[in-house]
């Protein structure tokens, strides 16, 4: 019982905090109702015996990468939303574009629900493995990670190094230095 | 105890918020956010299923997802910071010059 | 040994092609003129080769190499001489040769450049001419026929500058044209029916069939081929050609279109004997056309004003007996008339050339006249021409052209023996009268005044001052390269026709005896069936057979002398007759000169029907209409889809995000159906 509670609790505040993040005018809510709905997820992570995950997730998402999103919502001192001034020559203010999105989201709401039908042991409930500390634990991870996985590993950091060349690159001040 | 199929409905609703997310608004900063919950909702997916089939792939796929999203909100913040230089707008409908 | 003879002239053909208007003109007429002369020494030596053999293996042949193979096609670049060859491969060289040094002298006047140029198409005319006659199946010799075709528009055409010589050139090659096209067809009848298209090889298949009766595929085949020789010889209905031909220089009017060319259709039935005699129904054709032609040519150059043209149609009318000795089976007349032809036709066109040389580019006869004692050696060596060719014994023309009536009459053509020799009453007569009008009686100039007449001196820049003549001076007579070859053919006028004297009168028919195993299937041992060899057989004739041919002989006479005595009396005595026949019989005079409006009905009939469709339907509906069209619709269709479809770069990036979820969901939507 008391982790049926827990699993609502911290689904409730995930969805709940990401549906305010889309909901807001102002970035910087938006930013930190991310958190939140991070941390509720980190929860979940617990629940599922990833206590590496969890902890990631916190370190890296919320701590690292929404962190980077303040800094720039800081930076540009980004202003509120304003939908008015494009809309009106914009092509797909028409309304029948927005009745076909409608339409979109629907079909994809549908084929989402589909698909999770035909999961077929969705009813199933996730043993509680006996095995799931040696499983799930991180020696286990890093056992398979450093084998099974070197290439993507390596190759990931190359992926890092590139991303970090290119956001200097990118974000660079035109003309004198500044 | 808590069936597999409670993670996969948390997960798809995450990920349809996050979709809407992205066509809706007319933030770039909070496009990106969507695009940050969409993937932790895939994240979410891939724990339940390696925590259900005792494969611990699952996890390790989330270490890359994590990474590369990490790259990616990085990249796609430079781009945000140089785009808003030109236009001082946030709108996505200010960047239209590739029009025909 | 037998690729020689037709490389030589080749090889003669491409370094005046590639050098020759770097050389200067004695090196460049030279190289081509010694090229012939090996080329004759060599078939020579062959010929020689060749009567070292026994009668019935006489046969010489060289593969190069396949040339085509193909499922049951099996072609090899196959050169074979036999008796039949020998003849033409002796003829087309050592004529060849004269005429190659009688140009040196006649085309003098040219720059360095044409002369060169004359001087590799005839080259190449006689390469090509010799794979026509070496060839040992059926596509080889139509090489050598298309080839001779195309040297022949060539020189035609050689004054280019000049529009008339330009659509004669045209016009040759579009009248044979249509023949080659029945050749064609006919290749493949026998193709179809034999598996083979090698002369030996059909010949033996042919040989152990029947004859035919009735039309069927042989005959079919046969009249086809026969078709394509009509176009090549200049026969009804495919001889429109000829006399336009005559805008070329006169050597080649010479080699071409009276000694070689147009003998080819002759040699290419000769060559087929055995298949053409299992089809009567063709042979009686080839006979009645051949004989047709003569008659018809001899009365249109009864009437015609051109030197040229008159020798023109009087070769038409000889090939037409040549066709009419084939056709009654008489294969060796046939070619006996060919090779005696070539002699004193090529003599007529040489003579003819010398004279116009001489008069600075005056062709028609009516300002002529008077000649005889300015030019004695053209003269002379003219005369003997016209009486080889009239048939007065003993010259060469009388022999063959005998032999050919004789046949014709002991196979019971009566008919075509009348035909025959009421062409020959004709012949002596037209001839006697450019012999007359061209070198008797005193200078006229009774041609009405045209600019820019048709002579082929003039075309080429020539001055009338420039050989420092002025008008009442004396003219030169042929200068030594072209007196050379008039009097070697005069001599051979004379003398060719004696290896074929017939056996009545003494003479061993030589000629016969060796082109008759060529006549019939030689490699089915002990079975001549097929062609009756024309030559008198070797056992001795029956008195009574000897007695009509000599008879016919006297007959044949008759008429020579009768012509000639006509011709004399009307030119020379009393040219008032003439005058006076035009007067009574205006039409018919009209109607020869404009050989019977021939061209015209070609022309309204076919030409202009052609022209209309393909101006107004091929070009003006199916070219602008469908084609430009369809490709102008092509572009069109893609600048409208291009029109349209560049809306989708609205510049919107969430309209692109949109599109991006349309294929989310797409391929969703598609996985979730498996």
């Amino acid at each position: 019982m008391p982790e049926t509670f827990v699993f609502y609790a911290f689904s409730a505040l995930a969805i709940g905090a990401s549906t305010l993040v889309i909901g807001q005018r102002n970035p910087m809510y938006s930013v930190m109702l991310l958190i939140a709905s991070f941390g509720a997820l980190s929860g979940l992570y617990i629940q599922l015996d990833a206590p590496f995950v969890a902890v990631a997730q916190i370190i890296i998402y919320a701590g690292a990468i929404m962190v980077l999103f303040l800094f720039v919502v800081m930076l540009l001192n980004a202003p509120r939303e304003d939908a008015a001034e494009y809309d009106r020559s914009h092509p797909f203010a028409h309304p029948n574009i927005g009745r076909f999105g409608a339409l979109l989201a629907t079909l994809l709401i549908v084929q989402l629900a589909w698909a999770l039908s035909k999961v077929v042991e969705i009813e199933a409930p996730v043993a509680s493995r006996s095995d799931a500390a040696s499983v799930s634990s991180v020696v286990e991870m890093g056992r398979v990670l450093f084998t099974r996985h070197t290439f993507a590993f390596e190759a990931t950091s190359v992926l890092i190094l590139v991303a970090m060349v290119g956001a200097v690159v990118l974000a660079r001040r035109e003309g004198p230095e500044q | 105890m808590i069936p597999l199929g409670h993670y996969l409905i948390v997960s798809a609703i995450l990920f349809a918020i996050g979709t809407a997310g992205v066509f809706l608004r007319r933030n770039l900063i909070t496009i990106l956010l969507s695009i940050e919950i969409m993937l932790n909702a895939v994240n979410l997916t891939f724990v339940a299923f390696g925590r259900f089939a005792g494969d611990v792939n699952g996890q390790i796929i989330t270490f890359f997802v994590m990474t590369v999203a990490a790259a990616e909100a990085a990249v796609g913040l430079a781009i945000v910071i140089a785009l808003f230089r030109h236009r001082e707008s946030l709108n996505p409908d200010a960047f239209t010059s590739l029009k025909w | 040994m037998l690729a020689l003879i037709p490389l030589f002239p080749f090889l003669g053909f491409v370094v005046n092609l590639a050098m020759g208007r770097r050389l200067p003109k004695g090196v460049s007429g030279g190289l081509a003129s010694l090229a012939m002369l090996a080329s004759f020494a060599v078939s020579v030596i062959v010929v020689l080769q060749l009567a070292g053999l026994a009668p019935e293996a006489r046969a010489i042949e060289q593969t190069l190499y396949t040339w085509i193979a193909s499922g049951d096609l099996n072609i090899g670049l196959t050169f074979r001489v036999d008796p039949l060859s020998a003849v033409m491969i002796l003829v087309v060289t050592g004529i060849g040769s004269l005429i190659h040094i009688y140009s040196t002298a006649y085309m003098h006047d040219e720059v360095d450049s044409e002369f060169a140029r004359y001087f590799s198409y005839l080259n190449l005319f006689a390469a090509f001419m010799l794979v026509l006659v070496l060839g040992a199946n059926f596509p080889l010799m139509f090489v050598g026929w298309e080839g001779v075709g195309l040297c022949s528009y060539l020189l035609i055409g050689f004054w280019f500058k000049k529009k008339s010589a330009n659509d004669a050139g045209k016009k040759a090659f579009i009248v044979n044209r249509v023949g080659d096209y029945a050749f064609i067809l006919g290749m493949l009848a026998i193709f179809a029916k034999f598996g083979t298209l090698d002369f030996q090889g059909v010949a033996s298949a042919v040989a152990a069939m029947p004859a035919e009766t009735g039309f069927g595929i042989l005959s079919l085949a046969t009249l086809l081929l026969f078709i394509g020789a009509t176009g090549k010889s200049a026969q009804i209905p495919l001889y429109t050609w000829l006399p336009d031909a005559m805008e070329g220089p006169t050597p080649v009017s010479a080699l071409i279109h009276a000694a070689t060319m147009v003998t080819a259709g002759v040699y290419m039935i000769g060559r087929n004997a055995v298949l053409f005699s299992h089809a009567p129904e063709t042979m009686t054709i080839v006979a009645v056309i051949g004989a047709l032609t003569a008659l018809m040519a001899g009365t249109i150059g009864l009437v015609q004003n051109d030197i040229k043209r008159v020798l023109a149609y009087s070769t038409v009318s000889q090939l037409g007996y040549m066709f009419l000795a084939m056709g009654v089976g008489a294969f060796g007349a046939g070619i006996f008339h060919l090779y005696t032809h070539a002699f004193f036709k090529a003599l007529l066109f040489l003579g003819s050339g010398s004279v116009i040389h001489a008069l600075h580019g005056e062709q028609d006869v009516r300002n002529m006249g008077g000649l005889k004692k300015e030019l004695p050696v053209t003269y002379w060596t003219f005369l003997i021409g016209a009486i080889a060719i009239a048939g007065v014994f003993p010259l060469s023309g009388f022999f063959s052209k005998d032999e050919i009536l004789f046949e014709t009459f002991v196979e019971g053509h009566k008919l075509l023996w009348t035909i025959g020799a009421l062409t020959a009453l004709l012949t002596a007569t037209y001839m006697f009268r450019l012999v007359f009008l061209t070198f008797h009686g005193e200078r006229r100039h009774d041609a009405p005044a045209t600019a820019g007449a048709h002579d082929d001196h003039a075309a080429h820049g020539h001055a009338a001052s420039s050989h420092g003549h002025g008008a009442g001076s004396h003219l030169h007579d042929a200068p030594p390269a072209m007196a050379l070859a008039l009097i070697v053919l005069a001599i051979g006028s004379v003398a060719a026709g004696w290896i074929g004297i017939p056996h009545a009168i003494g003479g061993h028919n030589e000629l016969g005896t060796w082109l008759a195993p060529a006549f019939s299937a030689t490699r089915v041992v002990g079975e001549a069936v097929g062609a009756e060899a024309g030559a008198e057989a070797e056992s001795a004739a029956d008195a009574d057979r000897a007695a009509l041919e000599l008879t016919l002989m006297g007959v044949s006479l008759t008429i020579a002398v009768v012509g000639i005595a006509f011709a004399y009396f009307v030119w020379v005595k009393r040219r008032r007759v003439a005058d006076n026949m035009v007067r009574e019989f205006p039409g018919l005079h009209r109607l020869l000169l404009n050989k019977y409006y021939v061209d015209e009905l070609y022309d309204a009939t076919i030409v202009q029907p052609i022209k209309a469709a393909s101006t107004e339907g091929l070009w003006r509906w199916f070219d602008v209409r469908v084609i430009d069209g369809a490709v102008n619709g092509a572009a069109s269709i893609v600048d409208g889809s291009a029109g349209v479809l560049r809306r989708l770069q609205s510049g919107s990036v969430r309209a692109y995000a949109g599109s991006l979820l349309v294929g989310v969901v797409v391929i969703l939507g598609y996985y979730l159906w498996r």
